[in-house]
């Protein structure tokens, strides 16, 4: 069986590229699980999608265990625990991250001396984002070998046919791309061996009584939150004109609904570690005195 | 038939549509609004002639659901966990009324805390309220259940709703290989709905559900819906019969996995059974006798058909996903109440609990489950309840505890000194 996990951010369409690869698998008549897995947030949020595909019945449900490829679209979910990138990671599995840095650069930080592959960015980073699922899936099938170019065509033309047009021919294109540069290791990965009885004793524990104190599931001051830095997610920033702002701040600090303007001296200070540019403080600002960047040409430029 | 990838959301609303669906009350919820949105833009596209009206709550869907039933027209609706609880008075309302529909139920765990994932806390709790219950592992499963739950609950000995539960994203968004059935055929099986004389006309008022009546006559009703739900499972083998017949696909009440000359047997409700039949058949080839066992039907519940299958064996695993409060597995409750002085019943039966909220449950776990009800068996006692949980989850979840309780006792500094600044005020 064929284990194969993306990982992206939603808005990548990395839940789409595992439909892409399932039906191509499909199309070349195994069987196939494919199926995301995210969090009530979306855009911007980790998420992780995986298809299971093998010549027989598929007899597993959830998690991929070992998996045989891992496709890292985003190279920002490294860090970051709760994405879970490296769970599962074992000795037979290949790992490609799509990064400017190339693959000797990533078998030393992910500590793995083989089966890591780099697959360059594209120079128009920012317009690849919406694609990244297309390329995953174009990558990983070129990787397993098993799947003709005219099936992954035909499963892409299938899974992003309510996209329009446009977006096909880009998408085409764009996993038409991963697929030439990924020819010199076409066959890599290879069918994961049987798992479900594997490892032997679970490990199981009988849980102590824990006083309320401890076991009621409170969250009363957000270092937690603090701690998650969802200004990564941001696309797009909000910027504030001192010269616009009346200084009515809690019009767009309370309105904002992470809690990210603090009001400092009678003004509005928007904290851009957990912004996540949805635009309602632009959208509410009375006096127009907020407007949004860019966000890779705002950070390119002055910090705010 | 043609056979194509669908996830198990998509696979209830091809149910829906292939039964010939007239209305669909909806309310969205996380997992389960896939199918709501699948009907929607098949309704606005022009591919299923049926009307679709978005209320205001789960409470106000069900009574639209039994509402529109009790008019006769085929209705089928959808929930999932806190709107399943939400709706839970007009559960046994509108069971009550005798109004048959089909509501698919995306099983999620309950808050508080909150979770996505899931398992049957939120089915279990509507396991008493008059719907009868069918519990899917697959998404052909899904698809077919849909067909079939429309055709039980109307048929006239019965006049139940049904709720065919399936599992959140190990089912809900999991794409897998289903059958499509013909659409004429899917008809044919379904066939149309005859509500006879119990049904609301407009201009021809009625009342349905009788507003307050004494013990007796109350009792009677209830009665009667209990004989109802019995007539289903007798019921049962002629539809399902049917059903295989016209696509070949055969289910019975419970589905058994290499059970015949079994030992040890695991039993468990919906999807999570597709891998426990991977686990069996390696520990088969491995030379231990183990099985499965399968309650697709909860509601009615096929107590006969569980003691045959398990009767002779030297031990019984039960895994809940659910945990009654207090008590412990409700599964594991019900097989021993259906066991309890019977020929052959097995002498041991441990209760396992586990995969609550979207936990995983590994196969290595499910083979471990087999082997603990083994050994009881040797020994002759049976082994405690087990809650599974493992040390590497106990340590990961002290990780996030020691940043929680760090917050608390910074806010106990922060309250004690605001105290002591009120106090010398």
């Amino acid at each position: 069986m064929y284990r194969i996990r993306f990982h992206g951010r939603g808005g990548h369409g990395i839940k789409t590229g595992a439909r892409i690869l399932g039906s191509a698998f499909f199309a070349e008549g195994f069987e196939v699980q494919d199926a995301p897995r995210y969090g009530a947030e979306r855009r911007g949020a980790p998420l992780d999608a995986s298809v299971r595909a093998s010549r027989g019945p598929i007899r597993e449900r959830g998690a991929l265990r070992a998996p045989d490829l891992v496709v890292v679209a985003d190279e920002t979910l490294i860090p970051v625990r709760s994405a879970g990138v490296a769970a599962g990671l074992a000795a037979h599995t290949w790992f490609l991250i799509r990064s400017a840095a190339p693959a000797a650069v990533w078998r030393e930080r992910m500590a793995r001396p083989e089966r890591v592959l780099a697959l360059a960015a594209a120079a128009d980073e920012r317009a690849e984002l919406p694609f990244l699922g297309s390329i995953a899936a174009a990558a990983a099938a070129r990787l397993v070998g098993a799947i003709s170019w005219p099936a992954l065509e035909g499963a892409l033309a299938r899974e992003v046919a309510g996209f329009g047009a446009g977006a096909q021919a880009e998408s085409r294109a764009r996993a038409r791309a991963a697929w030439d540069a990924l020819a010199p290791h076409a066959g890599a990965v290879g069918e994961g061996p049987e798992l479900l009885t594997a490892g032997g004793d679970p490990g199981w524990i009988d849980l102590p009584l824990d006083l309320a104190e401890r076991a009621a599931p409170d969250v009363r001051v957000p270092l937690t939150s603090l701690e998650v830095k969802t200004g990564l997610w941001r696309t797009q920033r909000p910027v504030i004109e001192p010269d616009r702002c009346h200084g009515c701040a809690w019009i767009c600090s309370s309105l904002c609904p992470d809690g990210a303007i603090a009001i400092a001296g009678g003004r509005p200070v928007i904290d851009y570690d957990h912004c996540k540019g949805c635009g309602v403080c632009v959208a509410v600002c009375p006096h127009h005195a907020i407007h949004v960047e860019r966000e890779e040409l705002a950070r390119a430029g002055a910090q705010p | 038939m043609t056979r194509v990838l669908l996830t198990g959301n998509a696979a209830a609303a091809w149910g829906a549509r292939l039964a010939g669906v007239d209305y669909v009350p909806a309310f969205p919820i996380t997992p389960q609004t896939e199918i709501l949105e699948t009907l929607g833009a098949w309704i606005e596209g022009g591919e299923l002639r049926a009307r679709m009206v978005m209320l205001e709550s789960e409470h106000s869907m069900v009574t639209a659901a039994g509402a529109a039933a009790a008019t006769g027209v085929r209705v089928f609706t959808a929930t999932s966990s806190q709107g399943l609880l939400y709706a839970l008075e007009m559960l046994y309302t509108v069971a009550g009324w005798r109004a048959p529909f089909v509501l698919v139920n995306v099983s999620r765990g309950l808050a508080a805390p909150i979770t996505l994932g899931s398992d049957h806390g939120d089915v279990l709790a509507a396991r008493d309220c008059g719907f009868l219950q069918l519990h899917a592992a697959s998404a052909q499963e899904v698809l077919d259940f849909v067909l079939l739950g429309a055709r039980l609950g109307e048929d006239a000995r019965v006049r139940l709703p049904v709720l065919v539960n399936l599992d959140g994203f190990t089912l809900s968004f999991t794409r897998e290989p289903v059958a499509l059935p013909e659409a004429v055929e899917a008809a044919r099986f379904v066939g149309p709905f005859d509500p006879g004389t119990v049904r609301f006309r407009a201009s021809r008022p009625i009342s349905q559900a009788v507003a307050v009546l004494g013990g007796s006559p109350y009792s009677y009703f209830r009665y009667e819906m209990q004989r109802a739900a019995e007539a289903a499972l007798l019921a049962w083998p002629e539809v399902a019969g049917a059903f295989a017949n016209a696509f070949g696909r055969r289910y019975e009440a419970v589905a058994t996995h290499r059970c015949e000359d079994a030992e040890v047997v695991l039993c468990l409700l919906g999807a999570l059974a597709t891998q426990a039949e991977g686990v069996v058949d390696q520990l088969r080839a491995e030379g231990r006798r183990v099985g499965l066992v399968r309650p697709r039907l909860l509601r009615p519940f096929p107590a006969e058909a569980l003691r045959a299958a398990l009767a002779g064996k030297r031990a019984v695993a039960v895994l809940d996903q659910d945990l009654s409060l207090g008590l412990g597995g409700v599964l594991h409750g019900e097989l021993a109440a259906a066991l309890y002085g019977a020929a052959g019943a097995p002498p041991v039966l441990a209760s396992f609990v586990g995969g609550l909220g979207g936990r995983d449950v590994a196969g290595t776990e499910l083979a471990a489950m087999l082997e603990a009800a083994a050994r009881a068996a040797d020994a002759g006692v049976p082994p405690a309840p087990r809650l599974l949980y493992t040390e590497t989850e106990l340590r990961e979840l002290r990780k996030l505890q020691a940043i929680a309780l760090g917050e608390r006792h910074e806010l106990a500094r922060g309250e004690r000194s605001e105290l002591a600044r009120g106090e010398g005020a």
